[in-house]
């Protein structure tokens, strides 16, 4: 079976606490069940998340994302398993009592409240003195750039400027964890693709641990270190986002990780070939991970496939993977085309080229017949 | 297309002015009217006031009757303490029957809220209930409950709760039971539509950032609420202050709101104009709330 967990030799930053067997993980779930009525929201999930990750929940909705955040926040109780924070078992601890804080994804700004009562709320219950909670609403404010907007009510802002507010609101109790869930499902695009940066950029120079849950998957691999994908409660893979697109684990995190053209055949008996694909015999560059004969998948991401007016004269590395297509569909999206095509046997696929050059050079058009092709470090090899 | 145009708008003028209408003629006629009856005399004729204005007079009868009028009656009201005490205890009932009805409506307002979707249906159902049968039958029903030998004296004999059975009709505790039974839907129904449309995502806010569930009660249920309460309290503090069968058939011969004054002013002593005066006055102590009111609804729908 393929490893769940990474290895860490994709990840973003030179930061992978994962990898290192000595540490101590910050937020520890071990085997955590939660069912509402006959279904099963999380299922016998265990996960661990080190200090200073940024860390993403991505998977369709009714996975169960929002459920194991809440689990860690405290507003569901967990049917069976432990979450360990900092090595205390959270079992006992109401959420009021816990050291984690959660950013809503209605934001849930008191509406009765000015924003920086909002943001003074968990201090005051903290019992700090009144000059030091004012000291750090400031900063809070300041940290999200709105030192000027501390006395207006919730309904007095924009929505930009509310995510902000919850977000300063979720940090000023310096939580051990910050549960962010969908924080930027609200915002427009272009604003989105703003605030996931800034929010990194906070993240790290705060050095807490986020963790975020999002069925957005280029937000997930904007934003995260490591991305857990869940599907129907349970965790599918948990690595860096690289490795997420480049070494999936399943048939259903291909699919689900971006767009992918997935060939089925049986291992073939030199360990680096896949047999009666529908493309034929099938070269890949890994030893496979099956015995010959059984069951494989080969996954080839859109952009890896070649499309070429012909058939390329066979070079000194062999024969590569290939086919001749037809062109059925061609969507232009600026920055690169999404090609659809079909073989002469009539399996489809899709490629995407980048648009680097002037279009009027390219090689390919409608309903022309094209040449299909990958060299085998392209392809992934699926045995599940 | 054009005249398309202005028949529409005609229509749209049209549904404007029919509640504007509507008030004209049953609201501010006859409040003209009663205004200009207690700034009338009374006297032993058919109608039993004067001046009566007279269109055949002319311009000379219009003189002679605005020179008959006079606040004559607005001094004398202030005049004999008996109407000020009316007003007071008025004013003592309602608000003291106005806070009885908060305390007892929050929590059901506040645990209807609290009940599974499909028993929420119900229980609204079962606080508008009585509203099926008539108001009088139920203040009847409370004159037969709180007589002397009526079913809560011998349930509280048979509790061992008293020796003597206590008196409670004719006393203001009978009044203050009639007004808070009968105005109950009016604070509940209020209450509970601002309660139930309270975030739940913002009591797990509070919770998340440090506070107990109780202490979020007061830091963001009852805040929010405020117009659920301020609505509820103003439909029982007005229509309580001028109530005139509860204390009629409930409460006793001390009991004297001010609704009984102005019966007794119209009806006993036939003094129109007196009656009048009374009512006037009322009705402008009564719009000081309704105006606040007005000013907290506007505030609301801009935060909306």
């Amino acid at each position: 079976m393929p490893a769940l967990e990474s290895n860490g030799a994709l990840a973003k930053r030179d930061f992978a606490p994962w990898t290192d067997r000595t540490l101590q993980p910050l937020l520890r779930i071990e085997g955590v069940s939660k069912r509402f009525g006959a279904f099963t929201a999380v299922d016998r999930l265990s996960l661990d998340i080190y200090q200073g990750e940024f860390f993403a929940l991505l998977g369709p909705s009714g996975c169960g994302k929002t459920t194991l955040l809440r689990l860690i926040a405290g507003f569901e109780q967990a049917g069976a398993g432990r979450i360990v924070l900092d090595g205390v078992d959270l079992a006992a601890v109401p959420p009021h009592r816990r050291p984690v804080n959660m950013m809503f994804q209605s934001y849930a700004l008191f509406p009765h409240l000015s924003v920086a009562a909002n943001v003074a709320f968990g201090l005051k219950q903290e019992g700090l003195p009144k000059a030091q909670i004012a000291e750090r609403v400031a900063d809070m404010l300041a940290l999200v750039k709105l030192e000027d907007l501390g006395r207006r009510k919730p309904h007095e802002l924009s929505g930009g400027q509310r995510q902000r507010v919850a977000l300063a609101r979720s940090l000023a109790k310096r939580p051990r964890v910050l549960l962010l869930d969908e924080p930027m499902a609200a915002l427009d695009k272009k604003l989105r693709g703003e605030t996931q940066f800034e929010l990194m950029d906070l993240q790290r120079r705060l050095g807490l641990t986020f963790i975020i849950v999002t069925h957005d998957q280029s937000e997930a691999m904007t934003v995260a270190d490591r991305i857990a994908v869940m599907d129907r409660g349970r965790l599918m893979q948990v690595a860096p986002p690289a490795e997420i697109y480049e070494q999936p684990n399943s048939r259903w995190v291909a699919d689900f990780i971006g767009s992918v053209n997935l060939f089925e055949g049986r291992a073939g008996d030199d360990g680096t070939s896949v047999e009666g694909t529908a493309l034929g015999r099938l070269r890949v560059a890994t030893k496979i991970a099956a015995e010959p004969g059984a069951a494989v998948w080969v996954a080839v991401r859109p952009e890896r496939l070649r499309v070429t007016a012909a058939a390329p004269a066979p070079d000194q590395t062999g024969l590569e993977n290939g086919a001749a297509a037809t062109l059925v569909d061609v969507a232009y999206l600026g920055g690169l085309t999404i090609l659809r095509l079909r073989t002469e046997a009539g399996v489809p696929l899709q490629a995407t080229i980048a648009n680097t050059g002037r279009l009027a050079d390219r090689a390919v058009s409608w309903g022309g017949k094209v040449w299909l092709s990958f060299p085998p470090e392209a392809a992934i090899v699926l045995t599940r | 297309m054009k005249r398309t145009l202005m028949k529409r708008s005609f229509m749209a003028k049209l549904v404007v002015r029919v509640p504007y209408a509507w008030l004209v003629a049953f609201f501010l006629l006859p409040f003209l009217i009663v205004l200009k009856i207690s700034l009338s005399q009374t006297a032993i004729a058919q109608p039993p006031y004067t001046p009566v204005f007279d269109l055949a007079a002319g311009w000379h009868g219009l003189v002679s009757f605005l020179a008959g009028l006079s606040l004559d009656n607005y001094a004398f009201l202030g005049s004999d303490p008996l109407y000020v005490l009316s007003y007071l205890k008025s004013l003592e009932i309602a608000a003291l029957s106005t806070l009885i009805l908060l305390v007892i409506g929050y929590p059901i307002a506040y645990a209807m809220t609290r009940t599974p979707r499909k028993a929420q249906a119900i229980s609204v159902l079962l606080v508008i209930l009585p509203f099926w049968t008539s108001f009088l039958i139920r203040i009847y029903a409370w004159m037969n409950i709180l007589q002397h030998d009526g079913p809560l004296n011998r349930l509280l004999l048979v509790l061992d709760l008293v020796r003597e059975p206590p008196v409670w009709l004719s006393t203001n505790t009978a009044v203050y039971i009639g007004i808070v039974y009968s105005y109950l839907p009016f604070m509940v129904l209020p209450l509970y539509a601002t309660l139930e449309k309270l975030d739940e995502a913002l009591l797990e806010a509070a919770a998340d950032l440090g506070c107990p569930r109780w202490k979020a009660f007061w830091l963001v249920t009852v805040p929010l609420s405020a117009p659920g309460v301020i609505a509820g309290v103003l439909l029982c503090f007005i229509p309580a202050v001028g109530e005139f069968v509860i204390p009629d058939l409930l409460g006793g011969s001390r009991t004297s709101m001010i609704g009984q004054t102005i019966w007794t002013e119209f009806f006993a002593n036939k003094d129109w104009p007196t009656a009048s005066a009374v009512a006037v006055v009322l009705v402008c102590l009564l719009v000081t709330p309704i105006v606040v009111f007005q000013h907290q609804t506007m505030r609301g729908i801009e935060r909306d």
